[in-house]
């Protein structure tokens, strides 16, 4: 156990992509993430799972130092999320549900506000944008405003946003909602380019084929951690024969402890 | 990094820029910021006449004399009344007031003359529609004023005297007397007041409701350049209205520049961050930018009618003066009248000056303290 120990700065090399230690937030009286032990290794594809309310949008935003965690300690990419918030905003990408596009800005001046807000200027911003404007097929629409782009576009272009300084670790929250499968597909598709050079993806999502895509999962229940495994462990756990029937089993298993 | 290095890769500027590329796009706001100089400077400037002159008046001359055409004219001569015909009995006086055709009426008794002719008092009478109370005044005294110098004449006249005195007034500083004189300088105020709270407000409460401003925290863009960067573009903004209503004021409606504009440009900091910090506080309570407009509109109803904008402090009663005294806009005018027509300096505004900073340092700590518990 390591709560209660000075918090020091891990060497960035060779700590785990994400590492929480009796980790819990709660609002008032409201428990939302108890007591959460959680190891994400570098460059894994990880799922988040559970019903809505279940806190894993609160555990993503206590990793990206969004909120304050009012118990236990977390490290993500080597740094202390307590004290260490700086360092992990330069190396972390988020995309929220809500994309946090300007849709009043081109797809070319949201990528190129972005860029410039992770401190990328010059030659170096100029290439990074063609890169990645062209590796998401977003080159054509560069003069597109983003509030006239459809779902599975804006989707790309937040992707894109979040991604310009080439974070070391990756947060999706419910990245798919409102997308058609063709776009997920598409979506995913970069989400594993990514990971294949070297990203640490953690992604939550309420579509169970996307969390088979997963090379592990983690279960949340009412701000508890209940499963954590690969696919196939968790099948093997639950004696389920898909993620899905695991997804329905737990809820059930969860509401009947609340009633 | 030395210090060049860190302004000139300061994350203050892409947000800067983003700004003023949105502000832009956004037609709405454009309006406002544009339209609202032009339309606050004709409305406020030609329709805002508190000064009531030329009242429509009948007159009902029931001396027919020369003593009676006399009064007839010293009345018109005070300039606050237009005769508009005589009118045969009350009756008619009554028709012609409630038909709105005339605001005021002279009666002559048929022993006008005749009166004054014996050394008697004669009486004249002065019916005003009162229902406006600020044109009734305006009756009122020019009717006084009518008949002290008519009687003045008169005894003259008798005695074979000069008038024992004559009160020669100088009204300085605005010696038409024009509203808009007055007006002018306040719609600087009231346009900033607009720009600074409710277009700003609105401003941060979209960042929030599109869910870019979450985005913008886990960036490494830093609260300060964050917080700069999105008010420092409204500030430029408003510098460039008040440089707009400066040069239409003087242009259109006659408005004097006596004293220093560098000064007056100075003395615009505080204001613009006591406003800011009302924007940006408002934008901490609003939920939606629906919710940021009625809150700004709210804000903006005091300012407009107890900072001494249009009606004067003076004539207020206690409280709502010190409701005033809460106001930034309060003392702001008296930064803007006091330069523009006064020509006064540092020396004589420092009291609103140091009243504007406590306000502007009060509320920018209570916004940024605020502002910064929501982002987190």
């Amino acid at each position: 156990m390591i709560t209660g120990a000075p918090p020091r700065r891990a060497a960035v090399t060779g700590a785990p992509a994400v590492e929480a230690v009796g980790l819990g937030k709660s609002f008032g009286s409201l428990v939302a993430v108890e007591r959460l032990d959680l190891t994400i290794n570098r460059g894994e594809v990880f799922g988040l799972l559970g019903p809505n309310g279940s806190g894993k949008t609160t555990t993503i935003r206590m990793f990206c130092g969004l909120i304050a965690p009012t118990a236990g300690r977390a490290t993500v990419v080597g740094y202390d999320v307590a004290t260490d918030a700086e360092q992990i905003r330069l190396n972390i990408g988020y995309m929220s549900q809500r994309y946090g596009l300007y849709d009043d800005l081109t797809v070319e001046e949201n990528l190129r506000f972005y860029a410039s807000v992770y401190g990328l200027h010059g030659r170096a911003r100029t290439e990074r944008l063609e890169t990645h404007m062209h590796a998401l097929g977003l080159t054509p629409r560069r003069a597109q405003l983003a509030g006239t782009l459809s779902g599975g576009w804006k989707q790309r272009l937040a992707l894109a946003c979040a991604t310009s300084h080439e974070p070391a670790m990756l947060f999706l929250d419910e990245p798919t909602a409102g997308v058609d499968p063709a776009a997920r597909r598409a979506f995913w598709e970069a989400i594993y380019a990514m990971a294949a050079r070297g990203t640490t993806i953690l992604v939550t999502t309420h579509y169970m084929d996307e969390a088979a895509r997963c090379q592990r999962l983690a279960f949340l229940s009412r701000g508890h951690l209940i499963a954590l495994g690969t696919v196939a462990e968790i099948l093997a756990q639950f004696s389920q024969p898909t993620i899905e029937d695991v997804f329905i089993e737990l809820q059930r298993r969860d509401e009947g402890a609340a009633a | 990094m030395t210090l060049l290095e860190r302004v000139r890769f300061s994350r203050f500027w892409p947000m800067l820029r983003k700004e003023f590329i949105q502000m832009r796009r956004d037609r709405l706001t454009f309006v406002m910021m544009t339209g609202l100089p032009a339309l606050q400077l004709v409305l406020f400037g030609y329709a805002i006449q508190t000064d009531v002159r030329h009242l429509k008046t009948v007159v009902l001359d029931e001396s027919r004399t020369a003593e009676s055409r006399a009064l007839v004219q010293v009345l018109t001569n005070t300039g606050n009344f237009d005769v508009i015909g005589s009118v045969p009995d009350r009756e008619a006086i009554r028709r012609a007031i409630e038909l709105g055709e005339a605001s005021a009426a002279l009666v002559i008794p048929p022993g006008y003359a005749r009166d004054i002719m014996r050394g008697r008092t004669a009486t004249a009478q002065m019916i005003v529609d009162a229902a406006d109370p600020q044109s009734s005044a305006a009756a009122i005294s020019g009717a006084q004023l009518a008949a002290q110098v008519r009687a003045t004449q008169i005894v003259s006249q008798r005695l074979s005297l000069p008038p024992p005195l004559d009160m020669r007034v100088r009204p300085w500083y605005n010696p038409a007397q024009r509203s808009a004189v007055f007006i002018v300088p306040g719609v600087i105020g009231i346009l900033l007041t607009i720009t600074m709270t409710l277009i700003t407000g609105i401003a941060v409460v979209r960042e929030r409701e599109r869910g870019t401003l979450e985005q913008l925290v886990v960036t490494p863009i830093g609260k300060t350049s964050l917080m700069l960067g999105k008010l420092v573009p409204f500030v430029l903004v408003g510098y460039v209205q008040m440089t707009v209503v400066l040069g239409l004021g003087t242009l259109i409606f006659g408005m004097p520049v006596r004293g220093s504009v560098a000064l007056l440009y100075l003395l615009s900091v505080p204001f613009i961050f006591a406003s800011l910090g009302v924007g940006l506080l408002i934008s901490t309570f609003a939920r939606s930018q629906a919710q940021a407009m009625q809150l700004a509109f709210f804000f903006m109803l005091p300012n407009i009618l107890l900072s001494g904008y249009i009606f004067p402090r003076m004539a207020m009663p206690r409280p709502a003066q010190w409701i005033g005294l809460a106001l930034p806009l309060t003392y702001y005018l008296k930064v803007l009248r006091g330069i523009l027509l006064k020509d006064v300096g540092l020396a004589e505004l420092w009291r609103p000056t140091l009243a504007m900073t406590a306000l502007a340092a009060a509320l920018l700590t209570v916004s940024v303290r605020r502002f910064t518990k929501t982002i987190e």
